[in-house]
């Protein structure tokens, strides 16, 4: 099996045989409206306009759609952000390089660990620092644990979305609780975790951590066995997510959608392959794509990414060395880099996470500017929703994997 | 067979529901107020001050240098000097702080405050029932609530107390050997020569690196 091929044998024998709505392979299933649009851009006769959110359920926070519904396809979907606008970017060119690491756990809440491994790696470029060995493992171990739970709890969420209440979010948050754990007893927070700095890591891994990590990861692959055989099959889930939601190719690369929903649509973009950062160089590990570009793809790329990532933290559990956990040149206090630019970026569990600085030699950032791949991966969210019913619409969202601490920031 | 993939998904949950009455593993609940697991060593809620001793006030660490009120991110901490000195550890006349107030509903337990602070004052608190009914002033902590001893410190973080406490320990060693070093030398001067200079000024101890 060469790499870039998806392997549904890996998932039981399940291939994703989703229906392509278009014979031409052009994406979008055309629509015909058939009722006028006034001339002042509203809608007239029979469209219904229907404002989904801020506070519905099924927005993962606080977003709106604005949905023109004809019966019940949508015509028309506008997404509006910014409801949970922090100033993150202002906030952070007024304080010191490191007071903004606890600010970038906000971002990504449920990623916070390669949000701040994202940040550190964009001053590091800045400052000239290299971390050491060890805490490379480090990161590299902390970042897949966190690209397994979030993950894990985005099938928890999908499958919420589309009426599985409870059962499935509830086994994805049994599992994300262990790897909770592990980051409570590393860095002292199970969310907000603040725990990479400039040149390294805060604080060297407690005593018993590894064994603790490694019983964890040992025992996921029972669990994602249970969950593709509690799920992957199930025909409810085939119906509602095979050929729902197609993005294709073409669109998905001009719209700059990153990460696991830019190779669902079977574009083989990994920035751990492409880039090379950190010591991803080290570690064997495949690229899962997906044929269709459609929910069910996006859905199966999870899923196989997380048994790829297994792999990746097994080899760096069994291959960590001993040693400083921190650059000799690095200092907390007085951190000046010098005058110029740095942007750093990683492959965060939702896409090309990227953090763009300009120094002017001072103790702020001249400029700070961060490329969140939720809301880039938000803005074809109308492509993929035409002509789908507005059930469909919340599934469609739930595979985008947004957070919006991160859309909005 | 439509409906296999149904039934195999069920087979699981019901693989699950009879695991819960056998594994802890497929049972993770803790029934909270009555049961409670085990805080983490590494564990942190909000910033507290050590004081050595029973004293807090003759014990307080915290010099208010101020450097954890500048490097705050959200700028929770206020702390005011005092006009006169009190001796510390190593029985250097020091300032204290007359006012420190941390507000815990703007803290956001990034633990920045304790790892820039060259005194080893101030640490994490791992208490979190901290719920009240007055959300300006019930938050809003000041130098006494703050305040804890070390002996709290050791039971809530022993190994890192530990640490800090060799680190201490060691500091006062060589501050206490450079006094008996001085003493001896002005001795010396002194008793070598009637010349009118002043021996120089005894150096401050170096602030320790964290």
């Amino acid at each position: 099996m060469s790499e870039g091929v998806i392997d549904h044998d890996l998932a039981a024998g399940v291939s994703p045989v989703s229906p392509v709505p278009q014979p031409d392979g052009s994406g979008q299933p055309t629509y015909t409206l058939t009722h006028k649009t006034s001339p002042a851009g509203g809608t007239e006769g029979d469209l219904l306009e229907v404002a989904m959110g801020p506070q519905h359920p099924s927005t993962h926070g606080v977003f709106r759609m604005d949905v023109a519904l004809d019966g019940e396809r949508v015509v028309k979907l506008k997404p509006v952000f910014g409801y949970l606008h922090r100033n993150h970017e202002k906030i952070a060119e007024g304080t010191t390089y490191l007071g903004s690491m606890p600010y970038t756990d906000r971002l990504d809440y449920f990623c916070s660990l390669t949000n701040n491994w994202a940040y550190a790696l964009a001053v590091e470029k800045l400052a000239g620092l290299q971390p050491p060995e060890r805490a490379e493992y480090i990161r590299v171990i902390t970042a897949e644990l966190t690209r397994l739970q979030n993950h894990t709890c985005l099938i928890g969420f999908l499958l919420q979305d589309m009426g599985a209440s409870g059962t499935p979010l509830m086994y994805a948050f049994r599992e994300r609780e262990k790897i909770l754990d592990l980051f409570e007893s590393l860095t002292g927070a199970r969310m907000m975790c603040n725990y990479m700095r400039f040149g390294g890591c805060r604080c060297d891994l407690p005593p018993g951590w590894l064994e603790q990590a490694k019983q964890v990861v040992g025992n996921y692959p029972r669990f994602l066995d249970e969950f593709d055989r509690f799920l992957s099959e199930n025909e409810i889930l085939l119906a509602r997510t095979q050929g729902v939601g197609v993005l294709s190719r073409g669109l998905a690369v001009d719209a700059g959608i990153t990460g696991p929903m830019l190779r669902a649509s079977g574009v083989n973009y990994d920035i751990r392959k492409v880039d090379k950062y950190g010591i991803y160089d080290r570690f064997q590990f495949r690229v899962p794509l997906g044929e269709h570009g459609d929910t069910y793809d996006r859905y199966m790329i999870r899923l196989l990414e997380m048994r790829e990532s297994l792999n990746i933290l097994q080899t760096a559990l069994r291959d960590i060395p001993t040693g400083p956990i921190m650059d000799a040149k690095a200092k907390i206090r007085g951190f000046r880099p010098k005058p110029g630019e740095a942007y750093g970026r990683i492959e965060a569990p939702k896409g090309e996470l990227g953090f763009y600085l300009i120094s002017d030699g001072g103790p702020n950032p001249y400029r700070y500017r961060v490329r969140p791949p939720s809301l880039i991966n938000l803005t074809v969210l109308e492509d993929m929703c035409l002509g789908h019913i507005v059930a469909d619409v919340v599934v469609i969202l739930g595979s985008v994997d947004i957070v919006l601490g991160e859309a909005d920031r | 067979m439509l409906g296999e993939g149904i039934i195999k998904g069920l087979a699981e949950t019901a693989r699950n529901f009879v695991g819960s009455y056998v594994e802890a593993d497929r049972l993770t609940t803790v029934q909270y107020p009555e049961e409670r697991l085990p805080t983490k060593e590494a564990a942190r809620n909000f910033p507290f001050l050590v004081f050595d001793g029973n004293d807090a006030h003759a014990g307080m660490r915290c010099v208010a240098c101020q450097i954890c009120e500048k490097e705050c991110p959200p700028q929770c901490i206020y702390i005011e000097k005092s006009k006169d000195k009190k001796p510390d550890y190593v029985g250097k006349p020091q300032f204290y702080p007359k006012i420190f107030d941390i507000d815990v509903s703007v803290c956001m337990s990034c633990q920045i405050c304790v790892e820039v602070c060259p005194f080893e004052a101030i640490k994490m608190d791992t208490e979190f029932e901290l719920s009240n009914t007055d959300r300006f002033a019930g938050l809003l902590f000041d130098k006494h609530q703050l305040a804890k001893s070390n002996e709290y410190y050791r039971k809530i973080h022993p190994a890192e107390a530990a640490a800090v406490d060799g680190r201490l320990a060691a500091e006062k060693a060589k501050a206490e050997a450079k006094t008996k070093a001085d003493v001896e030398a002005k001795a010396k001067a002194a008793a070598a020569a009637a010349k009118t200079a002043a021996p120089p000024p005894p150096k401050p101890a170096p602030i320790p690196t964290t």
